[in-house]
C-alpha cells in the first residue's frame, strides 16, 4: 500500500477525470468517439489501479471473485446483444449503476467504524433512495423494451396520490433511521430500500413504449445522479465529476428528446399522452386537387414499383417499426438498388426514430447503410417537396401531417417529416391503426399515398423482387 | 474553516465545474452518435465500483455489508467493461 496525501488524491483524481472530459470531447465523429471511449476506459482501469495501491482493501476473496463475475457478464453480453436490443441493455446498465450507488450508499451508513459528517449521512440516504429509484424504474423500463411488459403505460387508480404517499413513507424510514442505530437503523434502511424500489415502479410504470427515448435518457440522468452522490457521501472528487458529467449528459439528452416531440418532461414522466381518441377528421387541403399518379385501378405495389422507378429522388423515412420487423437489411439492400438505377436515394431519420437517442442511426449503421446517406431532420425537411417518391418503413407518428395542420392532438406542435410533400409516398406500415400518438394519420387517405400494409420486411423484399424483374422484362 | 465545510466546497466546486464543462461537450456531440455516447456514459457512472472497493477497507464488515457489497461490484463490473465494449462495438460500425 502506498501512502497518499489528501492533495496527492485530490490531484491524481481530477488528472483522471481530466482524461475522461478529453475522451468525451472526442464525440464528434465516430474515429474520434473509439478514441474517447478507449481513452475513458484507461482512466477508469487507472482510477481502479489507484485505488486498490493506496488502500488497504481487504477480503480479496470477495472482492476479486465479484468484480471477475460482474465484468464477465458484462463482456458476453456486450457481445451478443444486438441493435435492437441496445435500448434494453442501456436501461439495465442505467439500473445497475442505481443497485451500485445504492448498495454502497446503504453500507456506508451503516457499517461500524465511520464517523460521518452531516453532508455524508444526507447525501447518504439520499444514494440509497435516487439509487433504488433508478434501479425499479430502469428495470420496468427494459422490461418494457424488450418486449416482457406490455407497450402500453399502466396507470393505477390515484396514481398521483400512491406517489405522495410513497414519498411520505420514505420520508418517514428516513426520520427512523437516522433516529435510531444498530440493528433498528438496518431495519429501517431495509425498509427504505423498499419503499424506493416501489417508487421507481410506480414512478415508471405510467410511462408507455414510444415514450422510451425520454425514460431511458432520464434514467440515465439518474444514475449519474446517484454515482455523484456516493461521491459526496465518501468526499471522493472523482466520483462527483464523473458522476455530474453523466447527469448532465443524460439532462440533455432527455431535453433533445423532449424538444423533439414538443412535450414537457413533466408530461412524459405523468403519462398525460393518454390516447385521446383519433385527431378527428381532418380536412386534407391537396386531396381534391392533387391527380392520382397513376389510374385508380392499378393495386398499391404496382403503382409504388411505378413510382419507384420513375422516380430521381427517393427518400426512405425508417421507424421502429422497421426495427421491428427485422426489416433493416432489406430496407438497405432497396437502397442499394435504387442507387445502382441512378436514383439519389436518402434517409430521414427523426429525432425520435427508435426507442433512444440515436437508436436509428446505429440500426441502419448495423444494415451497412452508408452515413453519407443519413440525414437528420432539419436537414433534409426542405426537400421532401421536390422528392419523387417517399418510402416510409414502418413509421406514423413522425410523418403525421396532423401535428402542423390540425390543433389540440397530442402530437400537435411536434416537428415532423413532412413526407406528405413529396410526389408520392408509399406507407410500407403493418396496419393502418396510428401510432403511439392515437391520432390517425391523414397522410393514410392521400390519392398519392401508396398503402402497403404488411410485415415490412416482406413489402420490402416484394418491392426488390418487383423492380428486379421488371427490370430484366 | 474546519475541514468539513473545506471539504463540501471543494465537492460544489468539482461538481458545478464538471456539470459546465460536462455540459459543453455534451451539446455538440451529434445525434448520431447519441446512443454510443449514453452506453459511454453508463460506463462512467460505473465510478461507484470505487465507492464499493473503498467499502471493503473496513476490517469488521457485517455478512450483510459483505454480499452488498459483492453485489455492488458484480453490477459496476458489469456497467464497467459492458458499457465500454458494447460502446466499442456500435462504434466499429459506423464506417467512418
Amino acid at each position: 500500500m502506498i501512502e497518499v496525501s489528501t492533495l496527492q488524491r485530490i490531484i491524481i483524481e481530477l488528472a483522471i477525470v481530466a482524461v475522461l472530459i478529453i475522451g468525451i470531447a472526442q464525440f464528434r465523429a465516430p474515429v474520434g468517439a473509439r478514441r474517447g471511449n478507449y481513452l475513458g476506459a484507461v482512466a477508469m482501469a487507472f482510477a481502479i489501479v489507484f485505488v486498490l495501491v493506496s488502500n488497504d482493501v481487504r477480503a480479496w476473496w470477495v472482492v476479486g471473485p465479484a468484480f471477475a463475475i460482474g465484468a464477465a457478464i458484462g463482456w458476453v453480453v456486450s457481445e451478443r446483444v444486438n441493435m435492437i436490443q441496445i435500448p434494453a441493455m442501456v436501461a439495465l446498465q442505467n439500473g445497475m449503476g442505481g443497485l451500485a450507488s445504492m448498495l454502497v450508499s446503504f453500507v456506508e451508513l451503516t457499517r461500524a467504524s465511520s464517523e460521518l459528517s452531516t453532508v455524508s449521512i444526507v447525501s447518504g440516504y439520499a444514494g440509497v433512495v435516487v439509487g433504488a429509484v433508478t434501479l425499479s424504474g430502469s428495470l420496468v423500463a427494459a422490461g418494457r423494451l424488450s418486449n416482457v411488459l406490455k407497450q402500453q403505460p399502466t396507470f393505477y387508480k390515484r396514481h398521483n396520490l400512491i406517489l405522495l404517499l410513497v414519498l411520505g413513507v420514505i420520508m418517514a424510514l428516513i426520520a427512523g433511521a437516522a433516529l435510531t442505530g444498530g440493528a433498528a437503523q438496518q431495519a429501517f434502511l431495509l425498509a427504505l430500500i423498499a419503499a424506493s424500489l416501489y417508487l421507481g415502479v410506480v414512478f415508471a410504470i405510467r410511462i408507455g413504449g414510444a415514450d422510451m427515448p425520454v425514460i431511458i435518457s432520464f434514467l440515465n440522468t439518474l444514475s449519474g445522479l446517484a454515482a455523484a452522490i456516493v461521491g459526496v457521501t465518501i468526499q471522493n472528487t472523482l466520483l462527483i465529476a464523473a458522476g455530474a458529467t453523466v447527469t448532465s449528459s443524460g439532462s440533455i439528452l432527455t431535453w433533445v428528446m423532449c424538444t423533439s416531440m414538443n412535450r414537457s418532461l413533466l408530461n412524459v414522466l405523468t403519462g398525460t399522452m393518454k390516447t385521446r381518441g383519433g385527431g378527428g377528421k381532418i380536412e386534407w387541403p391537396s386531396a381534391a386537387e392533387a391527380a392520382p399518379a397513376a389510374p385508380a385501378a392499378d393495386d398499391p405495389q404496382s403503382r409504388s414499383l411505378a413510382a419507384l422507378a420513375a422516380a430521381e429522388s427517393v427518400i426512405i423515412v425508417p421507424g421502429y417499426g422497421m426495427a421491428q420487423a427485422h426489416a433493416a437489411p432489406e430496407v438497405a439492400r432497396l437502397a442499394d438498388l435504387l442507387e445502382r438505377r441512378g436514383k439519389r436515394v436518402r434517409f430521414a431519420v427523426h429525432p425520435v426514430a427508435g426507442r433512444m437517442p440515436g437508436h436509428m442511426h446505429v440500426l441502419l449503421a448495423e444494415a451497412e447503410v452508408e452515413y453519407e446517406k443519413l440525414f437528420e431532420m432539419k436537414d433534409i425537411n426542405d426537400d421532401f417537396a421536390a422528392t419523387d417518391a417517399v418510402l416510409v418503413v414502418g413509421a406514423c407518428d413522425v410523418v403525421n401531417p396532423a401535428a402542423i395542420r390540425t390543433e389540440g392532438t397530442p402530437i400537435s406542435g411536434m416537428p415532423i417529416l413532412r413526407a406528405h410533400e413529396a410526389g408520392a409516398v408509399i406507407v410500407a406500415n403493418l396496419d393502418e391503426k396510428p401510432g403511439y400518438s392515437g391520432v390517425d394519420n391523414p397522410l393514410y387517405e392521400d390519392p398519392k399515398a401508396l398503402l402497403l400494409f404488411g410485415d415490412a420486411k416482406d413489402t420490402v423484399e416484394r418491392l426488390i423482387v418487383g423492380l428486379e424483374s421488371a427490370a430484366e422484362g | 474553516m474546519s475541514k468539513d465545510v473545506q471539504s463540501v466546497i471543494i465537492m460544489a466546486l468539482v461538481l458545478a465545474a464538471s456539470a459546465g464543462i460536462g455540459t459543453a461537450l455534451i451539446l455538440k456531440v451529434p445525434q448520431r452518435l447519441h446512443t454510443p455516447l449514453m452506453s459511454m456514459t453508463n460506463a462512467l457512472s460505473a465510478v461507484t465500483i470505487l465507492g464499493a472497493l473503498l467499502l471493503f477497507t473496513e476490517p469488521s464488515l457485517s455478512p450483510l455489508a459483505l454480499a452488498f457489497g459483492a453485489v455492488a461490484l458484480i453490477a459496476a463490473g458489469f456497467n464497467l467493461v459492458g458499457g465500454f465494449a458494447i460502446t466499442a462495438r456500435m462504434l466499429r460500425m459506423f464506417k467512418r
